[in-house]
């Protein structure tokens, strides 16, 4: 769907538009498996393959064998992308543990849906703690962006790919079936936007030059074993100092905060331009990195701020983030649905207006 | 004309619902506005109502879901009874003649009752009693152009559906004037 003018501007679903912008960063391989609401990204890919000769889109056997070939792509130095929904990404956990050990670079995509279990194919952020926390076993850390528009599904695939080649850790993009569903504007980049990283520690084949490359993730000398686990920590210490993502609104003279991040802030911003007619001082904190999760603006706000709302598609995950954050300073409430349904603009507004 | 104007569009599934919003997006897109087009796409889509909001903006969109509307254009009772109450006072209501069984009760909206099927049959084309519609919509609340219309109905129809290009435009022609009509009887 083309339109006219200068810049590439297209109305796209999430989904696809993530694709489209998957292919114009220069992946080079892609592994899934279909879940709804994210399948549109994997036919967009097959859909469109033949135009990227070279680059494989494969549907694999199941998540399980999907996130092992991520990982045999990315050993192998492809800049490589998985896509799937909640019970998908779950089952693709120790794959991405072992990921993180063996300091291997991907973009994983989770457009959540509403659990546990099998759970509903409705929108939801339940998958937080999953996502910040781990997930799968061990002290690892994927770094995770939390986009709010389509246009954001398209910017941080291309971020996603430099900060995972950046880190050699594996980066997911944390978004819902409603984002991945709808349709908006989006200006799409420029094919080649994101130059081939080099990946000199990838197993391509042993010249005499030089030692032979190893991926592993099985250190059996706690000794060594330890070691790595500082080389990743050092990397997460450096997350946290260089690549923490957020957005304040009208948060300079607040003094309610509303935390949202994703579909959920977008909704919030209603409602925070509604309590604004009614003369209520709001302000509000958009997280876009979820790890690193913006502690210091925060704790910076929580100066200021009198009281703090949390709200999200789940029972309460990141309001945890956000109370170790404020640290007990000012009181932080939460709001939100759960299983599938979305907070409505007026529910927040009721909750919100309980506050002051 | 205001400067952002939220829309429901709803019915059964296979009325083309979602399409009629998607044109809409598409022909806002390509006049520079500021779209969002959120679809339901839960297990309601399979056997109930289908429905999308469109958002269209002359600014940045917040919310792409709004629970109350300027517009809404309905073509299966279920709509009508789940969204008649959603629509703002003043708004514009559209809805399908044949398929409502008890017309709305709102006496503060501006209410358009028309035969979309009977006329698509008339075009020998079934399919489009959604463009009747859109067509009597633009009418009353041209947010878009006409022109854009048709070049987003290129754009959105799939491959097999573009050899009834033809008979969708002559169904938003025959909207447009089946509104026309209805604010002279008025």
């Amino acid at each position: 769907m083309k339109t006219n003018g200068m810049d590439d501007v297209r109305l796209m679903k999430g989904n696809e538009a993530l694709a489209e912008a998957a292919f114009r960063a220069g992946m080079q391989a892609y592994f899934g498996y279909p879940i709804t609401p994210q399948s549109e990204i994997l036919e967009y890919l097959t859909l469109h393959a033949h135009e990227y000769p070279g680059v494989v889109v494969l549907q694999a056997e199941s998540e399980v064998a999907a996130i092992n070939m991520v990982y045999g792509a990315a050993g192998a130095g492809a800049r490589v992308m998985i896509s799937s929904s909640s019970p998908g990404i779950s089952l693709m956990q120790e794959g991405l543990s072992y990921m993180a050990s063996a300091q291997l670079p991907a973009l994983i995509v989770n457009v959540q849906r509403g659990g546990p279990g099998l759970g509903t194919i409705q929108p939801s952020q339940a998958d937080y703690f999953q996502a910040v926390k781990g997930g799968g076993h061990g002290d690892y850390h994927l770094l995770v962006l939390a986009p709010s528009t389509v246009q954001e599904m398209v910017d941080f695939v291309i971020e996603g790919f430099k900060l995972a080649e950046k880190y050699r850790n594996p980066v997911m993009i944390l978004t819902d079936g409603a984002l991945g569903q709808m349709m908006e504007r989006v200006v799409l980049p420029p094919k080649g936007v994101l130059p081939p990283a080099p990946a000199p520690w990838a197993t391509t084949g042993k010249p005499p030059t030089r030692e032979r490359n190893i991926i592993t993730s099985l250190f059996i000398q706690p000794e060594k074993m330890e070691e790595v686990n500082l080389v990743l920590q050092a990397k997460y210490a450096q997350m946290r100092e260089s690549d923490v993502r957020y957005e304040c609104i009208q948060t300079e003279d607040a003094e309610i905060m509303l935390v949202a991040f994703g579909l959920m802030a977008r909704i919030c911003q209603k409602v925070l331009e509604l309590a604004r007619e009614k003369g209520i001082k709001v302000g509000m904190v958009r997280p876009i990195t979820l790890y690193p999760f913006p502690t210091t603006i925060l704790q910076q706000l929580a100066e200021t701020a009198r009281v703090f709302l949390t709200v999200e598609m789940n029972a309460g995950q990141m309001v945890e983030d956000v109370r170790l954050s404020v640290n007990g300073k000012r009181p932080v409430h939460f709001y939100g649905r759960l299983g599938g349904i979305i907070p409505t603009v007026e529910e927040i507004l009721e909750k919100l207006e309980s506050l002051c | 004309m205001k400067s952002t104007y939220e829309l429901i569009i709803a019915g059964f599934g296979g009325q083309g619902v979602l399409l009629l919003g998607q044109i809409l997006a598409y022909a806002a897109v390509s006049e520079g506005k500021e779209v969002s087009w959120m679809p339901s796409y839960g297990p309601e889509m399979r056997g109930g109502t289908a429905n999308c909001i469109v958002i269209i903006s002359d600014q940045h969109i917040s919310s792409p879901l709004v629970s109350t509307f300027d517009a809404a254009i309905l073509l299966s009772q279920p709509a009508l009874d789940k969204f008649e109450r959603a629509i703002r006072p003043q708004g514009l209501l559209v809805y399908e003649q044949s398929t409502i069984i008890r017309p709305p009760l709102r006496n503060d909206l501006e209410v358009l009752c028309i035969p979309g099927i009977v006329e698509a049959e008339k075009l020998m084309s079934k399919q489009v009693a959604n463009m009747v519609l859109l067509g009597a919509f633009l009418e009353k609340l041209p947010i878009v152009k006409s022109e854009h219309i048709l070049v987003a109905l290129r754009s959105v129809l799939p491959s097999h559906r573009q050899h009834l290009i033809d008979s969708n435009e002559r169904a938003l022609v025959r909207g447009k004037e089946i509104a026309r009509a209805w604010s002279l009887v008025k």
